[in-house]
């Protein structure tokens, strides 16, 4: 795939979105987008363990997988080393990074295998892309995410305050509102020639 | 056939899953930290679904913050009370159920008070007769009947007596509030537990309809709000509102209410009894009592009629002689069942 980083950027961030396009990390998108700051947090945690999981993936897939031709395990192995990674970053975090682990911290268990950070992982794979490729891709993902369920987040702190007919308060509005929100980002499509 | 494929998958794999393990097992020592052991022991009282339904980031999120005092014991649906108790018990807090508020239908027009607009024969349900002109029964604010709150109970607290309305056992019930939810008349309300008197109506009519309508309904005649010796009642669109601040249970409104629109949950209430030290002084019949419960000729000792006592205990608060005892005590229903 020929493209340049800034294009693998909008790619990931806005034309397709892993929220709103990809339908991946779709349970943290309505589960704890009750509030901003719980979203920012969460997003936080997304782009931080997806830029990890990315290049430990990467790595291992290009020098351990492929070389032994075992790439149908791939599956198994990823999902076996994020959980991992994340256990173990969570440790380290609680240990040594004490700020960043009251911020974020509680946030990593919930994502230890999360679709939206499994399936960026699959796509760097499936796409092709070399190393700083899928940097790219995973920064711009993880951004892409953070953005939706803030976004996100803060409608559905004012449908709270909403005059909302019984029936539909609480999640079948948020599911309307999330729609309504998919649809705004269909706007983006092919901006800067860029249709990933 | 070729087995090497199979050995470097099986070598793959299961290298990988060895090395994991030792590495966060490893990690688990050298990495940790010290917390509160409260914090560990809630975290395995709960159900480790990690739902996120008590607000907070998973089960761990929430362990957290119960040992910090940040959250409240309760909080866990998906465990319930069983492990609300468990975290209680780990706190060495007392959590009973007497805290949780009750469920109460702030309606009593049965089918035998309460008259129907015309005859139902859509789905037997609450929620569906709602959709149709907001249900058979004539007055609009009142339970339908159908029993809708009985099914959703998660307890089982709620069954449908014979006229009709929901008869919710308060010693079954644990104040979730499935049924507020549910009833599409709101008229299920969260009662603090301890609570004994509320108004069982919830029509906003004036007198004059709501008479067309209902035996039981209250007609915003003001007698309990003129009559309440706390001020704890106003009149808001034709209904009493009470302040539960304010509101002493005394139960004058109960006995005031000419439409009999008010509930009290006590199971017996105490009776005055004058003793000897009374001089006759008059200020208990005169300025005390509303219900004339209270005869005597001045400066002669007064007697009460047991009768008429309802146990406000307002007498009490005028004697200058301290010559009345309250006699019984003041029964809860939650006690007793």
């Amino acid at each position: 795939m020929k493209l340049n980083p800034a294009q693998i950027f909008i790619g990931a961030f806005l034309i397709n979105n892993v929220l709103l396009f990809r339908f991946l990390g779709l349970c943290p998108f309505f589960g704890v987008s009750t509030a901003v700051s719980t979203a920012v947090g969460m997003s936080a945690a997304v782009m931080f363990v997806m830029l990890l999981a990315s290049w430990v993936t990467w790595i291992l897939f290009n020098t351990v997988l492929a070389p032994l031709g075992i790439v149908f395990l791939r599956t198994a192995v990823f999902i076996l080393v994020i959980a991992s990674l994340v256990q173990f970053v969570e440790m380290f975090l609680k240990k040594y990074v004490r700020a960043l682990y009251s911020s974020m911290g509680i946030y990593l268990p919930l994502i230890t295998t999360n679709c939206a950070i499994l399936g960026v992982t699959f796509l760097n794979i499936d796409y092709r892309f070399n190393l700083l490729q899928s940097t790219v891709f995973a920064v711009g993902s993880g951004l892409g995410f953070g953005l939706v369920i803030v976004l996100f987040a803060a409608i559905r702190e004012r449908l709270e305050y909403a005059p909302i007919s019984g029936s539909f308060k609480g999640y079948p509005i948020s599911f309307v509102a999330a729609s309504l929100v998919s649809l705004a980002f269909y706007g983006f499509a092919g901006l800067f020639g860029v249709s990933l | 056939m070729d087995w090497s494929l199979t050995f470097y998958a099986l070598a793959g794999l299961g290298g990988l899953g060895v090395l994991m393990g030792v590495v966060l097992a490893v990690a688990s020592i050298k990495l940790s930290v010290k917390v509160d052991p409260r914090e560990e022991r809630i975290r395995n009282a709960l159900p480790g679904a990690n739902c996120g339904a008590c607000g907070f980031p998973g089960c761990d999120g929430y362990a957290a913050a119960v040992v910090k005092g940040e959250a409240p014991l309760n909080a866990c649906t998906v465990g319930g009370p069983a492990v609300t108790a468990r975290i209680g018990e780990i706190m060495g807090q007392e959590v009973s159920s007497e805290k949780a508020p009750v469920a109460v239908l702030i309606c009593r027009g049965g089918k035998e008070h309460a008259a129907d607009r015309f005859e139902y024969a859509g789905t037997y349900n609450c929620r569906q007769a709602a959709l149709l002109l907001g249900g058979p029964k004539a007055c609009v604010y009142g339970c339908i009947g159908m029993g809708h709150c009985a099914g959703v109970c998660p307890v089982n607290a709620i069954s449908m007596g014979p006229d009709n309305l929901p008869d919710i056992n308060e010693a079954k019930c644990t104040g979730c509030g499935a049924c507020v939810r549910e009833c599409p008349k709101a008229v299920l309300k969260l009662l603090p537990r301890q609570k004994l008197v509320y108004l069982a109506c919830a029509s906003h009519d004036r007198g004059k309809a709501v008479k067309q309508v209902c035996k039981v309904g209250c007609i915003g005649c003001g007698l309990c709000v003129k009559n309440c010796p706390t001020q704890a009642l106003s009149l808001v669109n034709n209904l009493p509102v009470m302040d539960f601040d304010k509101c002493i249970d005394c139960g004058i409104c109960v006995h005031k209410c000419p439409t009999r629109s008010y509930v009290d949950r006590a199971k017996g209430r105490p009776k005055a009894v004058i003793n000897k030290n009374c001089n006759g002084c008059t200020l208990c019949a005169t300025k005390a009592c509303k219900f004339k419960a209270v005869e005597g000729e001045p400066k002669e000792r007064h007697k009460v009629t047991v009768d008429k006592c309802i146990g406000c205990g307002e007498c009490v608060k005028v004697c200058p002689k301290n010559a009345i005892d309250m006699v019984g005590a003041l029964g809860h229903s939650s006690q007793a069942a």
